[in-house]
């Protein structure tokens, strides 16, 4: 080792003139291994987006009728503008569709303000009920001088927002409750909510749906009906307590016995101890898994149309059965992807941002 | 230091002053098959402090443990300034307001600053106005020596100021007795004193302590009595003059050996 100054080797580049070759030489081209790992990527890239990039842009339609769709080679885009209020809001009267709209307008709204964890700790709840309670109402009508909308005629986003949003906030405190309970010293409390938990679990999300339609009605009084949105909105929302309840409970395990038995000795009691000390730490803890269930369960409200509900998917389905425009599958399924990726980047940005906030500023929810 | 300082505290009556504010009477606890406090009796009076020392797995955390309830006991009873300790949480819970606890491990609420977690159990038990709570919290955190940091977050702290925040956070809730559990063991020699001292004042001042520890210098300072332990028994109870001068048990001198050796070498 000499005590001169060495210039520094070319793989780690500093300053400006490193340049965009030594960037690309320190991060695609730095082993044999990664060079060809890149090239095989380059080339895949190179099959797949130009066929794609003519598809969806070069030879698209974006506007006309069926025929300059079904002249052209590229996607028909103008079929999704001719569709987009049938995607998005189903079959709700057409003279009403402001309320839909609205509906889906407060939804998001609402979202991006919950972001701001300055509101969590007294305004998120009521503003949320307030929020939901207030669309319920919009969606409905029958009050206000809105004409009433029976929900068979609600489809689309609001439905698919609804179920979900509904079925997260309905499920979250149950979850967290089942979560508890599992862990609870009391064996009543614990063995009904292992049995909720497992049998739960144990049952795919389109089996359930499928109960809840013929098999809820079995328990009512002769007379009683309950409409098919409510029994999926039920089915989703036992289905989501499960999953959640077994996020929470990871979180509840990796807090250490100390924190408790501090709790504990201070007198705190039994629901002192789990709302000011365990739950705020398990919580944060389990965030990236929560989101991870939020997406999963989000995406998961598709399966309603196996009932027959007009979710986003169900309507994108339908919009194809029109006979003057048959046979667009592909763009319908793009577009649909499209909201649907679009709620769930949200969610997954948000929540890595969230850790990173919590984690910097070392005081969780 | 040594001696009897219970001095009458105005507030308690008259007939409650001479009666031990803790009674211990033929406590046993099993943990499964396991043994662990075979017969325990002991009396605390007001103001008295108490070390006790012994072998690992002795069962001294297991018998403090069990004065508020953390453990749960088999057999015996345990009566703590009028209030047997019995399954019903009422008596529990008023124990606990009475006993305060300091860990090995501090145990301090990590999504809360300092001052957040000396005021938690005053606002939620005690129902404190929030001020009081805080101005209280901020007087504890002064007499700890680490009012400066009351904004922080524990793990912004040392273990020595995490330990005397812990202390301050125990003390919040004015409690009769403070329990403390090796609260120098897991501590950097260089803390070790910091928490000390704190805990010889807290002596000075008159309050109930019952601490295990090996610090035996803490001991020979402040302690009324010095309780040794082994194997789920007390095998000897003394001053702190009689107990390291005069061990009476094989197993005492055995332990004082291999403590006093260990402090004394290098
Ligand atoms: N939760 C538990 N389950 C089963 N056995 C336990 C449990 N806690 C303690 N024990 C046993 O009880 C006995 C006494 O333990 P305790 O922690 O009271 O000892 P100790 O004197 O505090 O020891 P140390 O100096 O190591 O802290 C030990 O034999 C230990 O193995
Ligand atoms: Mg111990």
């Amino acid at each position: 080792m000499t005590e001169r100054p060495v210039a520094l080797p070319p793989s780690r580049p500093r300053g400006p003139d490193a340049g965009a070759l030594g960037w690309l030489r320190a991060n695609l081209f730095n082993s044999w291994g990664n060079t060809l790992l890149t090239v095989l990527i380059l080339w895949g890239l190179a099959v797949i987006l130009p066929p794609l990039v003519r598809w969806g842009f070069l030879d698209s339609v974006m506007s006309g009728d069926a025929a300059a769709c079904r002249a052209a080679d590229g996607a028909c885009w103008a079929f999704i503008h001719e569709k987009l209020l049938f995607i998005l809001f189903g079959t709700y009267p057409h003279d009403q569709l402001w309320r839909p709209g609205l509906v889906v307008l407060v939804f998001i709204v609402l979202l991006t303000v919950s972001c701001d964890r300055r509101l969590w700790r007294h305004w998120l709840a009521p503003l949320w009920l307030v929020g939901l309670g207030g669309m319920g109402v919009l969606m409905a009508g029958g009050v206000l001088g809105l004409p009433a909308v029976e929900d068979s005629l609600w489809g689309g986003l609001p439905l698919t927002l609804g179920l979900a949003t509904v079925g997260l906030v309905v499920a979250f405190p149950i979850s967290i409750l089942l979560a508890l309970g599992r862990r609870s010293t009391l064996p009543l409390v614990r063995g009904l909510s292992v049995a909720w938990i497992e049998l739960i679990r144990g049952v795919p999300l389109i089996s359930l749906l499928f109960m809840a339609s013929v098999m809820l009605p079995l328990f009512l009084p002769t007379g009683v009906t309950i409409d098919k949105l409510l029994r999926a909105q039920v089915a989703f929302i036992l289905f989501a307590s499960a999953y959640l309840a077994e996020v929470i409970r990871g979180g509840l395990q990796a807090i250490p016995k100390g924190q408790g038995e501090a709790a504990d000795a201070l007198g705190l009691g039994y629901w002192q101890k789990m709302v000011a000390i365990i739950l705020p730490q398990a919580l944060s803890l389990v965030i990236p898994p929560l989101v991870n269930t939020f997406i999963g369960l989000f995406k998961d409200t598709s399966l309603v149309l196996v009932i027959g509900l007009f979710d986003l998917l169900r309507t994108a389905k339908s919009s194809l059965s029109d006979p003057f425009w048959h046979g667009f599958y592909r763009e319908a399924y793009v577009f649909i992807g499209i909201i649907y990726f679009s709620f769930c980047f949200f969610f997954a940005r948000y929540s890595r941002w969230l850790e990173a906030n919590i984690k910097h500023s070392q005081k969780p929810l | 230091m040594v001696g009897s300082q219970h001095q009458a505290q105005p507030e308690a009556s008259m007939i409650d002053q001479d009666a031990p504010i803790i009674r211990i009477e033929a406590l046993h606890k099993w943990y499964g098959e396991c043994h662990v406090l075979r017969g325990i009796d002991l009396d605390v009076g007001r103001g008295e402090r108490i070390v006790i020392c012994g072998p690992s797995g002795s069962g001294k955390s297991t018998l403090i443990r069990c004065l508020n309830r953390l453990e749960e006991h088999q057999q015996g009873r345990i009566v703590v300034d009028g209030t047997e300790l019995t399954n019903n949480i009422r008596h529990i819970d008023a124990v606990r307001r009475e006993i305060g606890m300091v860990f090995q491990h501090f145990n301090l609420f990590p999504h809360l600053t300092v001052l957040e977690n000396c005021v938690l159990a005053p606002i939620r038990v005690r129902r404190q106005p929030l001020a009081e709570a805080q101005a209280t919290a901020r007087t504890l955190l002064e007499r700890v020596r680490i009012a400066d940091f009351a904004d922080r977050y524990p793990s912004q702290l040392s273990g020595g100021q995490q330990q005397r925040v812990a202390i301050a956070r125990a003390l919040a809730m004015k409690p009769k007795v403070m329990l403390f559990d090796e609260p120098t063991s897991a501590l950097d020699p260089e803390m070790v004193n910091e928490v000390l001292e704190v805990m010889i004042g807290l002596a000075r001042d008159g309050m109930t302590m019952l601490v295990v520890t090996h610090e035996m210098g803490f001991a020979k300072s402040v302690a009324d009595r010095v309780l040794f332990m082994d194997q789920g028994e007390i095998i000897e109870r003394a001053a702190p003059t009689d107990f390291f001068t005069h061990p009476q048990s094989e197993r005492t001198k055995l332990f004082l050996s291999q403590i006093l050796n260990h402090t004394i070498g290098p």
